[in-house]
Protein backbone atom coordinates (compact mmCIF):
# COMPACT_ATOMS: atom_id res chain seq x y z
CA UNK A 1 0.00 0.00 0.00
CA UNK A 2 3.01 2.29 0.14
CA UNK A 3 2.49 2.40 -3.63
CA UNK A 4 -0.25 4.95 -3.08
CA UNK A 5 2.16 7.22 -1.24
CA UNK A 6 4.86 6.75 -3.86
CA UNK A 7 2.55 7.76 -6.63
CA UNK A 8 1.33 10.89 -4.89
CA UNK A 9 4.84 11.92 -3.92
CA UNK A 10 6.04 11.39 -7.47
CA UNK A 11 3.39 13.76 -8.79
CA UNK A 12 3.92 16.38 -6.07
CA UNK A 13 7.17 17.66 -7.64
CA UNK A 14 6.37 20.38 -10.24
CA UNK A 15 9.16 19.30 -12.63
CA UNK A 16 8.14 15.67 -12.44
CA UNK A 17 4.53 16.62 -13.04
CA UNK A 18 5.61 18.62 -16.10
CA UNK A 19 7.59 15.65 -17.39
CA UNK A 20 4.67 13.36 -16.72
CA UNK A 21 2.27 15.63 -18.61
CA UNK A 22 4.57 15.83 -21.60
CA UNK A 23 4.77 12.05 -21.67
CA UNK A 24 1.00 11.85 -21.26
CA UNK A 25 0.59 13.99 -24.40
CA UNK A 26 2.71 11.54 -26.42
CA UNK A 27 5.59 9.13 -25.86
CA UNK A 28 8.99 10.90 -25.77
CA UNK A 29 12.66 10.03 -25.39
CA UNK A 30 14.86 11.36 -22.58
CA UNK A 31 16.60 13.69 -25.04
CA UNK A 32 13.34 15.21 -26.25
CA UNK A 33 12.17 15.75 -22.70
CA UNK A 34 15.44 17.39 -21.64
CA UNK A 35 15.42 19.80 -24.59
CA UNK A 36 12.12 21.35 -23.55
CA UNK A 37 12.91 21.73 -19.87
CA UNK A 38 15.24 23.97 -17.83
CA UNK A 39 16.87 20.97 -16.17
CA UNK A 40 19.82 18.79 -17.12
CA UNK A 41 19.46 15.48 -18.89
CA UNK A 42 20.71 13.52 -15.85
CA UNK A 43 18.10 15.34 -13.76
CA UNK A 44 15.40 14.32 -16.25
CA UNK A 45 16.62 10.73 -16.06
CA UNK A 46 16.42 10.87 -12.28
CA UNK A 47 12.84 12.19 -12.42
CA UNK A 48 11.93 9.46 -14.90
CA UNK A 49 13.25 6.83 -12.52
CA UNK A 50 10.96 8.17 -9.77
CA UNK A 51 7.96 8.20 -12.12
CA UNK A 52 8.76 4.68 -13.25
CA UNK A 53 9.19 3.36 -9.71
CA UNK A 54 5.80 4.86 -8.84
CA UNK A 55 4.28 3.00 -11.77
CA UNK A 56 3.28 6.17 -13.61
CA UNK A 57 5.42 5.70 -16.72
CA UNK A 58 6.87 2.77 -18.58
CA UNK A 59 9.78 2.76 -21.04
CA UNK A 60 10.72 0.79 -24.10
CA UNK A 61 13.63 0.70 -26.52
CA UNK A 62 13.33 2.28 -29.94
CA UNK A 63 16.61 1.78 -31.78
CA UNK A 64 19.26 3.20 -29.46
CA UNK A 65 16.83 5.48 -27.63
CA UNK A 66 14.68 4.79 -24.60
CA UNK A 67 11.17 6.09 -25.06
CA UNK A 68 8.81 6.80 -22.19
CA UNK A 69 5.04 6.48 -22.24
CA UNK A 70 2.44 6.72 -19.51
CA UNK A 71 1.51 3.58 -17.68
CA UNK A 72 -2.27 3.34 -18.18
CA UNK A 73 -2.54 1.77 -14.75
CA UNK A 74 -0.89 4.90 -13.28
CA UNK A 75 -3.42 5.77 -10.63
CA UNK A 76 -3.78 2.08 -9.93
CA UNK A 77 -2.70 2.04 -6.31
CA UNK A 78 -5.11 4.80 -5.35
CA UNK A 79 -7.86 3.02 -7.23
CA UNK A 80 -6.94 -0.29 -5.60
CA UNK A 81 -7.20 1.30 -2.20
CA UNK A 82 -10.67 2.71 -2.94
CA UNK A 83 -11.65 -0.64 -4.40
CA UNK A 84 -10.80 -2.40 -1.14
CA UNK A 85 -12.39 0.35 0.92
CA UNK A 86 -15.72 -0.03 -0.91
CA UNK A 87 -15.58 -3.82 -0.54
CA UNK A 88 -15.52 -3.35 3.18
CA UNK A 89 -18.13 -0.56 3.26
CA UNK A 90 -20.55 -2.48 1.03
CA UNK A 91 -20.12 -5.66 3.06
CA UNK A 92 -21.14 -3.64 6.12
CA UNK A 93 -24.08 -2.23 4.15
CA UNK A 94 -25.20 -5.73 3.15
CA UNK A 95 -24.98 -6.96 6.73
CA UNK A 96 -27.12 -4.03 7.86
CA UNK A 97 -29.74 -4.52 5.12
CA UNK A 98 -30.07 -8.20 6.00
CA UNK A 99 -29.88 -7.83 9.78
CA UNK A 100 -33.63 -7.38 10.26
CA UNK A 101 -35.55 -9.56 7.83
CA UNK A 102 -38.66 -7.88 6.49
CA UNK A 103 -42.01 -9.09 7.75
CA UNK B 1 -4.19 21.18 -14.37
CA UNK B 2 -5.38 17.84 -15.51
CA UNK B 3 -3.34 14.67 -15.63
CA UNK B 4 -4.44 12.89 -18.74
CA UNK B 5 -4.96 9.45 -17.36
CA UNK B 6 -8.26 7.96 -16.38
CA UNK B 7 -8.29 4.95 -14.11
CA UNK B 8 -11.21 2.59 -14.54
CA UNK B 9 -14.13 3.22 -12.20
CA UNK B 10 -14.42 1.06 -9.11
CA UNK B 11 -17.41 -1.21 -9.78
CA UNK B 12 -19.15 -3.60 -7.43
CA UNK B 13 -22.21 -5.75 -7.74
CA UNK B 14 -23.86 -7.40 -4.79
CA UNK B 15 -27.12 -9.12 -4.09
CA UNK B 16 -28.95 -8.34 -0.89
CA UNK B 17 -31.77 -10.32 0.66
CA UNK B 18 -34.18 -7.42 0.93
CA UNK B 19 -36.76 -5.58 -1.13
CA UNK B 20 -35.66 -2.80 -3.47
CA UNK B 21 -37.28 -0.22 -1.18
CA UNK B 22 -35.43 -1.46 1.88
CA UNK B 23 -32.12 -1.72 0.04
CA UNK B 24 -32.46 1.94 -1.00
CA UNK B 25 -33.65 3.06 2.42
CA UNK B 26 -30.74 1.45 4.30
CA UNK B 27 -28.18 2.84 1.85
CA UNK B 28 -29.52 6.38 2.20
CA UNK B 29 -31.48 7.09 5.40
CA UNK B 30 -29.63 4.29 7.19
CA UNK B 31 -26.21 5.35 5.96
CA UNK B 32 -24.79 6.05 9.44
CA UNK B 33 -25.77 2.55 10.59
CA UNK B 34 -23.31 0.81 8.29
CA UNK B 35 -20.66 3.33 7.24
CA UNK B 36 -17.26 2.43 8.76
CA UNK B 37 -17.06 4.75 11.77
CA UNK B 38 -13.31 5.06 11.31
CA UNK B 39 -13.98 7.18 8.25
CA UNK B 40 -15.17 10.31 9.89
CA UNK B 41 -13.63 13.47 8.41
CA UNK B 42 -14.43 15.86 11.25
CA UNK B 43 -12.35 16.57 14.33
CA UNK B 44 -15.04 15.05 16.49
CA UNK B 45 -16.18 11.41 16.42
CA UNK B 46 -18.87 10.56 13.88
CA UNK B 47 -22.34 10.79 15.39
CA UNK B 48 -24.47 10.79 12.29
CA UNK B 49 -24.15 10.89 8.51
CA UNK B 50 -26.90 12.58 6.56
CA UNK B 51 -27.92 12.38 2.93
CA UNK B 52 -30.61 14.99 2.21
CA UNK B 53 -33.33 13.23 0.15
CA UNK B 54 -33.39 15.49 -2.93
CA UNK B 55 -31.28 16.51 -5.90
CA UNK B 56 -28.83 19.15 -4.73
CA UNK B 57 -29.14 17.95 -1.15
CA UNK B 58 -26.13 17.89 1.11
CA UNK B 59 -24.27 14.73 2.07
CA UNK B 60 -22.50 15.40 5.31
CA UNK B 61 -21.55 14.11 8.70
CA UNK B 62 -22.29 15.47 12.13
CA UNK B 63 -19.81 14.94 14.92
CA UNK B 64 -20.43 14.25 18.59
CA UNK B 65 -19.76 17.95 19.24
CA UNK B 66 -22.40 19.06 16.72
CA UNK B 67 -19.90 20.18 14.08
CA UNK B 68 -20.73 19.37 10.45
CA UNK B 69 -18.44 18.36 7.57
CA UNK B 70 -19.52 18.08 3.96
CA UNK B 71 -18.73 14.98 1.92
CA UNK B 72 -20.48 15.89 -1.31
CA UNK B 73 -23.90 16.44 -2.84
CA UNK B 74 -26.88 14.43 -4.02
CA UNK B 75 -26.74 14.53 -7.85
CA UNK B 76 -29.60 12.14 -8.58
CA UNK B 77 -32.36 11.00 -6.21
CA UNK B 78 -34.65 8.40 -7.74
CA UNK B 79 -35.98 6.19 -4.94
CA UNK B 80 -36.02 3.27 -4.83
CA UNK B 81 -34.05 2.64 -8.03
CA UNK B 82 -31.06 4.95 -8.33
CA UNK B 83 -28.82 7.32 -6.44
CA UNK B 84 -25.88 9.46 -7.59
CA UNK B 85 -23.67 11.31 -5.13
CA UNK B 86 -20.67 13.53 -5.65
CA UNK B 87 -17.79 12.26 -3.58
CA UNK B 88 -15.52 15.21 -2.85
CA UNK B 89 -13.26 13.71 -0.25
CA UNK B 90 -9.57 14.11 -0.93
CA UNK B 91 -6.85 11.55 -0.45
CA UNK B 92 -6.46 13.14 3.00
CA UNK B 93 -10.12 12.33 3.63
CA UNK B 94 -11.09 16.00 3.71
CA UNK B 95 -13.80 17.81 1.75
CA UNK B 96 -12.37 19.52 -1.32
CA UNK B 97 -14.82 21.53 -3.46
CA UNK B 98 -12.47 21.23 -6.45
CA UNK B 99 -12.39 17.46 -6.35
CA UNK B 100 -15.27 15.84 -8.15
CA UNK B 101 -15.73 12.11 -8.27
CA UNK B 102 -19.11 10.39 -8.49
CA UNK B 103 -20.71 7.48 -6.74
CA UNK B 104 -23.69 5.89 -8.48
CA UNK B 105 -25.78 3.14 -6.92
CA UNK B 106 -28.55 1.27 -8.74
CA UNK B 107 -31.02 -0.98 -6.96
CA UNK B 108 -32.55 -3.59 -9.26
CA UNK B 109 -35.35 -5.83 -7.97
CA UNK B 110 -34.70 -9.49 -8.63
CA UNK B 111 -37.41 -10.99 -6.49
CA UNK B 112 -39.81 -10.27 -3.67
CA UNK B 113 -37.00 -9.84 -1.17
CA UNK B 114 -33.97 -9.89 -3.40
CA UNK B 115 -32.23 -6.87 -4.87
CA UNK B 116 -29.16 -6.53 -7.02
CA UNK B 117 -27.05 -3.52 -6.04
CA UNK B 118 -24.79 -2.11 -8.74
CA UNK B 119 -22.22 0.29 -7.42
CA UNK B 120 -19.79 2.54 -9.30
CA UNK B 121 -17.26 5.11 -8.06
CA UNK B 122 -15.99 7.01 -11.10
CA UNK B 123 -14.02 10.09 -12.11
CA UNK B 124 -11.01 8.95 -10.10
CA UNK B 125 -8.68 10.87 -12.42
CA UNK B 126 -9.79 13.93 -10.46
CA UNK B 127 -7.35 12.77 -7.78
CA UNK B 128 -4.47 13.44 -10.14
CA UNK B 129 -5.00 17.17 -9.69
CA UNK B 130 -4.41 16.93 -6.01
CA UNK B 131 -0.76 16.04 -6.00
CA UNK B 132 0.35 19.49 -4.91
CA UNK B 133 -1.84 19.54 -1.84
CA UNK B 134 -0.82 16.03 -0.95
CA UNK B 135 2.82 17.00 -0.73
CA UNK B 136 2.01 19.29 2.20
CA UNK B 137 0.04 16.80 4.22
CA UNK B 138 1.60 13.54 3.21
CA UNK B 139 3.31 13.05 6.55
CA UNK B 140 0.52 14.29 8.76
CA UNK B 141 -1.26 11.65 10.83
CA UNK B 142 -4.50 12.40 8.99
CA UNK B 143 -2.88 11.96 5.58
CA UNK B 144 -2.42 8.85 3.55
CA UNK B 145 -0.13 7.04 5.99
CA UNK B 146 -2.67 7.41 8.79
CA UNK B 147 -5.59 6.35 6.66
CA UNK B 148 -3.75 3.40 5.18
CA UNK B 149 -2.57 2.27 8.59
CA UNK B 150 -6.07 2.46 9.99
CA UNK B 151 -7.38 0.68 6.94
CA UNK B 152 -4.81 -2.11 7.18
CA UNK B 153 -5.59 -2.60 10.86
CA UNK B 154 -9.32 -2.72 10.23
CA UNK B 155 -9.05 -5.04 7.25
CA UNK B 156 -6.69 -7.48 8.96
Amino acid sequence: MTDAIKILEALADPTRREIFERIAARPRSVGELARGLPVSRPAVSQHLRVLKTAGLVADYAEGTRRVYQIDPAGLGPLRAWLDRFWDRALAAYQAEVESNPEQ
Amino acid sequence: MSLKIAPAPVRKTLQVKASQARAFEVFTAGFARWWPATHSIGKSALKDAIMEPQVGGRWYERGEDGSECDWGRVLAWEPPARLVLSWQLSAQWKFDPDLLTEVEVRFIPEGDRLTRVEFEHRGLESYGDQAEAVRKSINSPGGWPGILEAYAAAAA
